[in-house]
């Protein structure tokens, strides 16, 4: 998206501003400043994206371990890598975890978030300080959040299960985060309220974008709330419910702070996702092979999405 | 995203702060760089990494260096990262050719690094290897030589409120039954009989290993019967409501925490929190060895914990040799007896155990634990840390409940 910005822009505005040459020179020059424009993003791309992607691809098909950093010898085992770890136990719950996590976490974020967003859509006293607010869980480093979270949700001390047990709600405390089934509840819980303030605040702007005398002409006719927001506002908000939806699974694949933060994966792989294991394979065990091959599958899924994205983009632009 | 008019905020940045914010950030990287520059030192001076970041280990370690420093003629140039971090400084270090002078290791992981030939083999360096205990020994040796050795050293035990115990008419358990039953009758009010790390790290590990060793378990064989029994009584602690089911969760540091807020009446932790207990108002704590479940027929098993230094083989024969005499001095009779005493470790010497007591009356129950204390890499070496997963990974499946002890070590067995 960027790159054809700069591309274009620059020489529709730079080429009538020369004097008028010979066809061939002309067109050389031009694709010379096209070169020059591109040059710098191409080469930040192959640099910073292409290079480490490559690597990675490259590294799950290697034997590459602690020793491959003094010797700088890295075997290449072929498929090893992916055999064993997609053949490991570990795998299929960690599968089941990231696919849980991101339906979960993105089914909250996005309603909470579409419901505040709408919410917000009305002018009232304080409605601006309050929108301020909304943003707070953005604001926070994921580390601080996760250490408050886990403090919050503890099973005998924590201020959740203080208010619960106080006001006879339960009996003894909820082991939130050292249940087996309820700690990738927590988990998704925690990343919900993170991700709200990325869905209101897009939503929101996509909401400001319809135009007011829709809803007047609307009203005209008979519609007003909720065949106002089934037949106007849906319909309008479409191409940017798209956009966040498929964002926010490209963000919420690859959620590892937060996890390591509140769980560290446990009790017993509960809240162990694809993320968290490839993290734990290359920097706990040591195995860099194996830890790329997990990432690469993580990347793979991730470009699925990406490429829906781009797709959707296109589709709204082109509207 | 912005692109699309959905601005959050309509007030817009101003064209020169972003400029300026522009201009100063590749500058303030600069200057990072050059604070944590890992250019070559001059000579005559030696560069050291540790982990001990924080105080008061930061400074009686760099405090012990120096004096050795001083009577070597050299100076120190030192870094100290995280823990976490540690490994992967060294890992970045090794690919670029920057290794520090001296470097000091987690035991651990001292046989992976070796078996990469980044280190020096003290033999070759001069630099003495006798007199430490069988488990140093054994945690600083690679295929048969010694690459890195421990000063001072420590392991766990049971740490108990003497006041609660007192009150409860509950002795000190001596055996897993009366761990047991003192736990029940501990728990009540607020408070649960005993607290331990049961986490997802090698934390958690280096806390079952003593019941696991002590009962006869073999990391060579998980699965074995002897290692379930150990876990079964820790499943049961959990099981039964007298340990919380936060231990799932717990770090050491927070084991700690809730034993000196009252919320659990025993603990198990190592000697690294004396400094942090004495300073607690009202705490009354004393330490016994863990409970075995027969000590008429077993002897406690303790796992070695404590840091390892080594030299790295940089390639500079003259600080290689300046960096053997400074560890030479660094791991001398006197620097260990100082730093053990500061640092409430045992000297990794057991010809020291008596001078050292009269130092630290209270750490008796540790140096009578060092004494024959194991180290986590003797039999699997470079190969412990996915044993040690496995062994976590058991350990949380049967806290949680989510299998009874002998199918959680057999499960896990298939991550060996």
């Amino acid at each position: 998206m960027s790159t054809t910005a700069t591309a274009t822009a620059p020489s529709r505005t730079v080429a009538p501003a020369r004097p008028r040459r010979p066809g061939a020179a002309r067109h050389r020059h031009r694709r010379l400043v096209t070169a020059l424009f591109l040059g710098p993003a191409v080469v930040y791309l192959l640099l910073f994206y292409g290079y480490p992607v490559v690597q990675n691809v490259v590294m799950g098909f290697q034997q590459y371990t602690i020793s491959t950093f003094f010797t700088g010898e890295a075997p290449w085992v072929g498929l090893d890598n992916y055999r064993e770890v997609l053949g490991s136990p570990l795998f299929r719950t960690a599968l089941l975890n990231t696919a849980l996590f991101t339906v979960g976490s993105i089914a909250g974020q996005f309603v909470l978030g579409l419901g505040l967003a709408l919410f917000f859509r009305r002018r009232f006293p304080m409605s601006g300080v309050l929108r301020s607010l909304i943003l707070l869980p953005w604001l926070i480093p994921l580390i601080v959040a996760s250490a408050v979270w886990k403090w919050l949700l503890d099973t005998d001390a924590g201020a959740l299960n203080r208010f619960l047990v106080g006001s006879g709600l339960v009996d003894t405390g909820v082991p939130w985060l050292t249940s087996t089934s309820l700690a990738l509840v927590a988990v998704i819980g925690v990343n919900v309220w993170i991700g709200i303030p990325f869905n209101t605040v897009i939503l929101h702007g996509g909401l400001q974008n319809i135009p007011e005398e829709l809803y007047e002409a609307g009203a005209l006719d008979g519609a007003t709330r909720w065949r106002a927001f089934r037949h106007i506002t849906w319909p309008m908000l479409r191409p940017v419910v798209s956009v966040v939806l498929v964002l926010g699974v490209v963000y919420t694949l690859k959620v590892l702070d937060i996890i390591l933060g509140l769980t560290g994966g446990g009790p017993a792989n509960a809240t162990q996702t694809l993320a968290t294991q490839s993290y734990q394979l290359s920097f706990t065990t040591f195995d860099f092979g194996q830890g790329a091959a997990v990432s690469n599958v993580l990347i793979v899924v991730s470009l699925v999405f990406a490429a829906v994205y781009l797709r959707l983009n296109r589709r709204a632009v082109d509207e | 995203m912005t692109a699309r008019g959905a601005l959050w905020d309509e007030r817009p940045v101003s064209r020169r702060a972003v400029t300026t914010a522009g201009l100063l950030a590749p500058l303030a990287a600069l200057l990072a760089g050059c604070v944590g520059g890992t250019g070559a030192a001059p000579p005559g001076t030696l560069r050291v990494l540790d982990s001990y970041t924080n105080a008061p280990d930061n400074g009686i370690i760099g405090a012990a260096l120096d004096r050795a420093a001083a009577k070597v003629g050299v100076k120190l140039e030192r870094v100290s990262v995280s823990g976490s971090s540690l490994i992967q400084r060294v890992l970045q270090q090794g690919s670029s050719g920057t290794l520090p002078d001296i470097l000091m290791l987690d035991n651990p992981n001292l046989q992976q690094i070796a078996e990469t030939t980044a280190l020096r083999p003290f033999d070759e360096l001069g630099i003495p290897t006798d007199g430490y205990t069988e488990g140093v020994t054994a945690a600083g040796t690679y295929d048969g030589r010694v690459y890195g050795l421990a000063p001072t050293v420590n392991t766990v035990a049971l740490f108990y409120d003497v006041r609660a115990l007192d009150e409860a008419g509950v002795a000190p358990p001596t055996t897993w039954e009366e761990l047991r039953r003192a736990a029940a009758e501990l728990t009540g009010a607020g408070r649960y009989g005993i607290a331990f790390c049961g986490n997802a790290t090698y934390e958690g590990t280096w806390q079952y290993l003593p019941f696991f060793w002590s009962n006869g378990g073999d990391e060579r064989d998980i699965a074995a019967p002897q290692g379930a029994a150990a876990l079964d009584l820790l499943a049961g602690l959990v099981g039964d409501g007298h340990a919380s089911t936060s231990v799932l969760n717990w770090s050491q540091a927070d084991v700690k925490d809730q034993f000196v807020a009252g919320r659990a009446a025993m603990m198990v932790n190592g000697p690294w929190q004396i400094p942090e207990l004495s300073g607690v108002d009202g705490l009354e704590y004393d330490v016994v060895t863990l409970p075995l479940r027969d000590p008429g027929s077993q002897d406690p098993v303790a796992p070695l914990g404590g840091e390892v230094w080594t030299v790295p083989a940089t390639g500079d024969a003259t600080k290689e040799g300046l960096a053997a005499a400074v560890l030479t001095e660094f791991l001398a009779d006197d620097s260990q007896l100082s730093m053990g005493e500061q640092r409430f470790t045992v000297p990794g010497k057991p010809a020291l155990a008596d001078a050292y007591l009269e130092l630290r009356p209270e750490m008796a129950t540790f140096a009578d634990l060092i004494a024959g204390a194991r180290a986590r890499t003797a039999h699997l070496g470079a190969e412990w840390p996915t044993t040690a997963t496995a062994l976590y990974t058991a350990l949380q499946l049967a806290l949680s409940g989510q299998a009874d002890a002998p199918a959680a070590l057999a499960e896990a067995q298939e991550y060996v």
